[in-house]
């Protein structure tokens, strides 16, 4: 079996070399694509973005309580900051030991945060980082509450990717789950979260 | 290595069966499927030209992904080494099949070893190509799709009709039909709703992804530098399959690989606007090898040739192995949008599969698809890596046996003929048509003569010498002969 797959290896390898017989020349990439954006308010477009694509944003840390006094189960990873579930009275499931997928889908919702988000598109990334737990976390949850600090906003795709490890496991979120499949009309929610909310709050504060 | 090996054509579901032309005719004799086809493109061509329209950068990114795309072809070999190396440092198992039997022995192994009778699936063109599901059912594994459309068509007995919307031949009361007759648990009073659907699809599925303990994906990149792979998706059907079993086997052709990491900001910004015309599909999922703790322990990527090193040994079609598989080109193709994916045969099916298909598998084998094409230029025009489809296709239609490949011409064209608002299109393309091959012989004879027509007309004026039309003057100039 092993000494198999290496003879396709190089095969493959050989087969691939011979198709280059004719040495094509050096290719230069130009780069002239936007690298950084100019405009002035990325919030505005952020919360533009969003809500164009059926996410619901709030404003500010107090809308917190608020919106987790509607959630009877919560899930949250281990490292979520206290302040954010100051005065949640509802069952709280941390992640430790991990949760089984049978176990999440019986939550009502998850609480992260994320690692960076890019205005232009309105697309939230979580690296497994801080307050943000593991995948399967963020996916199995029907209802998905992230918070967003300011800090973490920028313009452009090219500027988030500088930001990013690519070993951690990524996963990109551009509103809620949505599938274009039925005569190409985007309907909202089908296997992941289908309410996706942002909870955006001042890294100043 | 230094024995020469030749670079090999491929197998798999990547053949036209019957002449495109023979094959078209179901298609376009069924009025439901041409409205349900005219609908579907005509909305997508709108979306996608919406958000690529408010980004200002746009040709320069196009310009980017046609040169990464053009390096990493270049440079195959030794990025192919160096993504193993780095999935491998980072805990993954990197097989390679030379060909679509090869690859499917090879997942087939892996699901046995890991002691499953079912996988879960992703979306997945490659697997397609290889003919998984049908390997995987040979050795008595039961193979589920989890993406909406694979679902209907897997339900329906059918097959894909479209890279990206592979039911987009059904209409939603169709849909509705066929859920109501294949899926068991599908409630007795569902209605044609598209949100309606969307959760019976839902309810259908959530049970298998969570007990699911072999998935099987495709990839849309696979960065070199890195070892990462990446899948774009929409509906949460792919973070369900790459986050939740215990062994994730992704098969990848070799013509996937992205240099580095950071050329995925790139692509990341082509893709989703040229797909489904939205500034960023809802999720991406990127993963490199295993992550202890969080998602499949057990990662394996299949990469495939199949065809690929013969597309790769010819230097005027090379630029076929850049196609990020986005479907823009299907979505304005006036051929394709009267005849259907179907009638290519091959998964590979538009503008992009008639040039792909037969370079995977030899000209001789798909000879009817270079002429499957008005050469309107139109896919030329909204390709994100500027894949020169209809040089391509020229430079193909010269490599067909030209007998028969010229009947099939005349029976389109008598087709496209019954129709006046057909022909009114087919003029209407065949002026712009004009522009590629015109530009073409001039660059070779120096001649302001167009021996031939661009296809379909070419069947008739095959033995004329006729001057080339003024490009303005086409319908007038058609009108006098
Ligand atoms: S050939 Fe270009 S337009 Fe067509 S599917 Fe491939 S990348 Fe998209």
């Amino acid at each position: 079996m092993v000494g198999e797959a290496v003879s396709a290896r190089d095969e493959i390898l050989a087969r691939l070399r011979t198709a280059l017989a004719d040495s094509p020349p050096p290719v230069q990439v130009p780069r002239g694509y936007r690298r950084v954006d100019d405009r002035p308010d990325l919030i505005a477009t952020l919360v533009d973005r969003l809500e164009d694509y059926k996410a619901v944003v709030h404003h500010g840390i107090d809308a917190l309580p608020r919106l987790l006094s509607e959630v009877g189960r919560l899930a949250v990873p281990t490292d979520v900051p206290a302040d954010w579930l100051a005065g949640y009275a509802g069952e709280l499931h941390r992640d430790s030991p991990p949760l089984s997928p049978a176990a999440l889908d019986d939550l009502d919702a998850v609480l992260t945060g994320c690692a960076v988000v890019v205005a232009d598109t309105g697309t939230i990334i979580l690296d497994a980082g801080p307050a943000q737990g593991r995948r399967a976390l963020t996916l199995v949850p029907d209802r998905h509450i992230c918070v967003v600090r300011t800090d973490q906003v920028v313009g452009l795709l090219p500027e988030a990717l500088t930001r990013l490890d690519p070993r951690a496991p990524l996963t990109w979120i551009s509103g809620p789950s949505a599938t274009s499949d039925i005569e190409l009309n985007r309907v909202e929610g089908v296997h992941g979260p289908r309410r996706l909310e942002v909870v955006l709050i001042d890294s100043g504060a | 290595m230094s024995r020469p090996v030749a670079p090999a054509t491929g197998s798999g579901r990547i053949r036209t069966p019957l002449p495109f032309p023979t094959a078209a005719k179901p298609a376009v004799a069924d009025t439901q499927l041409r409205a349900n086809l005219h609908r579907a493109t005509r909305t997508i061509r709108a979306k996608r030209a919406r958000v690529v329209d408010e980004v200002p950068d746009w040709e320069a990114l196009r310009d980017a992904g046609a040169a990464i795309k053009a390096d990493v072809q270049r440079r195959l070999p030794e990025l192919l080494e160096q993504f193993e190396a780095s999935a491998t440092a980072a805990g993954a198992t990197v097989h390679w099949a030379r060909d679509a039997a090869e690859a499917c022995r090879i997942v087939v192994a892996l699901t046995q070893a890991a002691g499953a009778d079912e996988v879960v699936k992703v979306k997945s063109m490659a697997t397609q190509e290889i003919e998984l599901n049908e390997a995987l059912e040979a050795a008595g594994i039961a193979a589920y799709e989890t993406d909406l459309a694979e679902l209907i068509v897997q339900l329906g007995d059918d097959t894909p009709s479209h890279i990206l919307v592979p039911a987009i031949h059904y209409n939603r009361a169709q849909i509705r039909e066929i859920f109501q007759r294949r899926m068991a648990d599908a409630p007795a009073d569902l209605s044609d709703e598209p949100a309606a659907l969307a959760e019976a699809a839902r309810a259908h599925l959530r049970r298998r992804f969570l007990s699911a303990r072999v998935a099987v994906s495709g990839a849309n990149f696979a960065v070199a530098d890195t070892g990462t792979l990446v899948v774009v998706e929409s509906e949460g059907n792919g973070r369900m399959c790459l986050t939740l079993p215990e062994t994730l086997i992704s098969v990848v052709g070799v013509e996937k690989l992205l240099p580095t990491f950071t050329d995925l900001e790139v692509f990341l910004q082509l893709l989703p606007r040229s797909s489904t015309g939205e500034r960023m599909n809802p999720y991406t999922s990127m993963w490199t090898g295993v992550t202890p703790g969080d998602g499949p322990q057990d990662v394996h990527v299949v990469l495939v040739d199949n065809g690929r090193s013969a597309v790769l040994a010819d230097p005027v079609g090379r630029p076929a192995l850049s196609c990020i598989r986005c479907s823009a080109c299907l979505n304005v193709c006036p051929v394709y949008e009267r005849a259907g994916g179907h009638a290519y045969g091959s998964v590979y099916p538009g503008p992009i599969g008639a040039i792909l298909s037969p370079q995977l598998t030899g000209v001789a084998d798909n000879a009817s698809l270079p002429y499957a094409s008005t050469l309107c230029g139109a896919c030329y025009d909204v390709c994100p890596v500027k894949i020169n489809i209809p040089e391509i296709l020229v430079h193909l239609r010269q490599q067909a046996p030209h007998p028969p490949a010229e009947r099939a011409a005349m029976r389109v064209l008598s087709w496209v003929m019954r129709s006046p608002r057909r022909w009114a299109a087919a003029l209407r393309l065949a002026r712009v048509g004009a522009g590629p091959l015109g530009a073409y012989r001039e660059r070779r004879t120096g001649a302001r003569t167009l021996r031939r027509l661009p296809w379909p007309a070419s069947a008739w004026t095959r033995s004329r010498d006729l001057p080339l039309p003024a490009p303005q003057t086409f319908r007038e100039w058609w009108g006098k002969q």
